[in-house]
């Protein structure tokens, strides 16, 4: 299992597996030597940071960890590290009950603005206004989901994880067939590859989020990026927009060409065996997050090493009104400060954020890993990578993430927590067939800006 | 000695079924302030159309779960109550399901039954290969067998019991008067463990009631909301979409159908608590 924030963020998938390995498992709270407060993270007693255990992650911050306690011996941080559900869990209760930790590691989008709302997260605005070099740093699409009613509640920091089509090479010379160049494509190869008895989408959609990202794609290509901010800002009866319509029909048309694997709703993508269909030859195409290539290089045998593994951005939708460059996925992870931390400890989590979290270190470590920081310098460390389906993944990653016209966050995490459970849970719904895309319009609409 | 179990209850049984209520009667994230909703959670709870088949769903799996798992565990108690020592191996075997954790055991079948990766396309069995996660009437038997299969061996045992307090007397004067095995069983066995079938009713029927973690690993409610029972409703209403009111109030009903089904099976038993031995 990948530590992506997918896996976590994976709702009820994602949750399952982590309880299921919960239940298999040691799932409690690490926490570091000198830690006088085990898991219980109290505040004022120094500066402490909650974050997900799982590699290459935990090293990496592990390592920043480290490197700020050399520099500043009397102001440590202290770390507890958790697993994926776990963690979910421990935060949300924790600061709901004033007792979180004074560095708050999150997704941003609705999640963050729940802790807006209830008052428990620092602005930290004018603060970070003068952190110039490391704002100008950062990729400025990640800042919209920090963002809230226009203040910065929370600094971008991690990896950038687009939505990737992946695809089979292999599985286009049976066929004797080129990628797919707009949506009529996807449409027409569906045909010819359930005719060689090759699935021509693999999708693991008990976990709800992967069916979304199909959504995202459509809209956005169809009706371009203002159809879903429309939603975002909680415009009346916005998922009633013609072009929205327009795409769930699409998503629907290509539902009923059997354009997903059979069995696609009981598949989970936590357990990877949506990755498992693509790299095992039993489906062409898949789309899916930019975290997969880890695990399909380590699990997928020469799908990887052997150059079988093509990808590119969603193609257009012919007569779409959307960017071809835009794209939707993960534009970063994001670090938030309590509002109810010492003013010390302020001090500390800000100027660990400032100084460690995308220092050069950090930087070389994401790259290392086979990740793209969110910042623009990730781009002088890829000559470094030796291996060449690396460096080319990790240049198409940088250049798709750096050039998107539009970067939009997942829907699940944008909107908050009562529209996006609503929204899987329809989704679900949409991808059965056992509701019309005017009836899902309609249910969503009925929670719009709820 | 009465004391500290009171204080226990008081604090884990009644402080959190008074808490549950007050909330349900609020609208709370679990981050910010909570404010009183008045009647609106229970409002929105009730006229909300998924309410209805969240309970339909939970009462399929309640009955059709206690429709299996009665009589297999009332023939495998009663076959296990024998005396020969291969008996008491079997019996052990039979038990190991209810030692796994729901978790484990979703997990472990959720890979057998994957229609590209499990059992069937493993083994080549086209019978098996069957999409049975994905469909909303197969996901809901695959439910019940799985659940029955983990709590047959548990009922069994509890039948098991029952069967050994039988006076063999009674046997032995059936044996005499010419009666068979089946008889036996029938005139002699069931109407004797007529208590014995009461508990193990209760406990199958309100435990059906708060089916979640294999659910919710197994199939999450889905496809659709095929499977979406009560439990698993207020887990999404609370701790997904944050709405700590409605999924109190879902908690509210859980509590009160709990409490309704036990005392209609306690009516249905007879309402005397004197023993059902021999001549009592």
């Amino acid at each position: 299992m990948t530590t992506s924030r997918r896996t976590f963020l994976g709702l009820v998938g994602g949750g399952a597996l982590a309880a299921g390995l919960a239940a298999c498992g040691s799932s409690g709270p690490t926490t570091t030597p000198g830690s006088t407060t085990g898991a219980g993270g109290a505040s004022g007693s120094g500066a402490t940071y909650w974050f997900l255990t799982g590699q290459p992650q935990q090293t990496i911050r592990e390592a920043q960890v480290k490197r700020f306690n050399d520099a500043n011996p009397d102001t440590k941080i202290k770390t507890t590290m958790f697993q994926n559900d776990a963690f979910k869990q421990k935060i949300k209760t924790a600061i709901g009950a004033g007792q979180g930790p004074t560095l708050i590691w999150g997704w941003g989008g609705g999640g963050l603005k729940a802790y807006v709302e209830a008052g428990q997260v620092e602005d930290l605005t004018d603060w970070f206004n003068q952190q110039t070099e490391l704002k100008d740093s950062i990729f400025p699409s990640a800042f919209t989901a920090a963002t809230v009613n226009g203040k910065l509640y929370a600094v971008p920091g991690e990896t950038v994880t687009p939505i990737v089509l992946f695809y089979d090479k292999r599985a286009f010379d049976k066929i004797g067939a080129e990628p797919p160049q707009s949506w009529g494509d996807i449409l027409d190869l569906v045909p010819k590859f359930n005719e060689k008895g090759i699935a021509p989408f693999s999708l693991g959609g008990q976990s709800r989020w992967t069916s979304m990202m199909w959504l995202e794609f459509l809209f956005d290509r169809i009706g371009g990026s203002e159809v879903f901010q429309n939603i975002f800002d909680g415009k009346k009866d916005a998922w009633s927009d013609p072009s929205a319509l327009k795409a769930l029909e699409e998503m629907q048309k290509l539902i009923k060409a059997n354009g997903f694997v059979k069995g696609f709703s009981s598949i989970t993508a936590d357990s990877n065996a949506d990755q498992a269909l693509l790299f095992t030859g039993k489906a062409a195409m898949m789309l899916h997050g930019a975290w997969t290539y880890g695990n399909m290089k380590a699990s997928g045998g020469d799908f990887v090493t052997g150059g079988h593994m093509g990808y590119m951005n969603f193609p257009p939708v012919d007569g779409g009104k959307g960017d071809p460059s835009a794209t939707v996925g993960n534009p970063g992870q994001y670090m938030s400060i309590s509002s109810k931390a010492s003013d010390a400890d302020k001090e500390t989590a800000k100027k660990f954020i400032a100084n460690n979290t995308l220092d050069d270190a950090t930087v070389e470590a994401w790259v290392k890993s086979g990740n793209i920081p969110v910042v623009k310098s990730a781009k002088d460390k890829l000559s470094s990578i030796t291996d060449k389906n690396d460096a080319a993944w990790l240049n198409f990653i940088y250049d798709t993430a750096a050039n998107a016209k539009n970067f939009a966050q997942s829907w699940d995490q944008a909107l908050s927590p009562t529209q996006a459970e609503t929204l899987l849970d329809n989704i679900a719904k949409l991808f059965q067939l056992s509701i019309s895309p005017q009836q899902f319009a309609s249910n969503m609409n009925a929670v719009i800006g709820q | 000695m009465v004391l500290p179990a009171l204080v226990l209850f008081v604090v884990f049984g009644v402080v959190p079924l008074v808490g549950v209520l007050v909330l349900s009667f609020t609208s709370w994230d679990g981050l910010g302030a909570i404010h009183a909703a008045g009647l609106s959670n229970w409002r929105s709870v009730l006229t909300d159309p998924q309410l209805p088949h969240s309970i339909l769903v939970t009462f399929e799996i309640m009955i059709l779960s206690w429709v299996v798992q009665t009589p297999l565990s009332l023939l495998l108690g009663t076959f296990l109550a024998g005396r020969q020592r291969y008996r008491a191996f079997l019996a052990v075997l039979y038990f190991i399901p209810l030692l796994l954790s729901s978790a484990a055991i979703a997990i472990t079948f959720k890979a057998l039954l994957d229609p590209n990766f499990g059992l069937g396309p493993g083994l080549k069995l086209s019978f098996l290969t069957q999409d049975w996660l994905g469909r909303g009437d197969l996901a809901l038997a695959v439910v019940i067998f799985i659940v029955s299969w983990q709590f047959i061996p548990f009922h069994s045992l509890i039948y098991q019991g029952g069967v050994r307090q039988i006076p063999t007397t009674m046997y032995e004067a059936a044996s005499i008067d010419g009666a068979g095995r089946i008889r036996q069983f029938f005139s002699i066995t069931v109407p004797q463990l007529k208590y014995t079938i009461i508990t193990s009713s209760t406990l199958m029927v309100v435990g059906s009631l708060t089916f979640f973690d294999l659910i919710f690993v197994l199939t999450a409610g889905g496809p659709g909301d095929a499977t979406s029972v009560l439990a698993l409703d207020m887990y999404q209403r609370g701790f997904m979409s944050n709405r700590m009111g409605p999924a109190s109030v879902i908690a509210a009903l859980i509590v009160l159908l709990g409490l309704a089904l036990a005392l209609l099976l306690r009516r249905l038993g007879g309402s005397t608590t004197a023993s059902q031995q021999e001549g009592a």
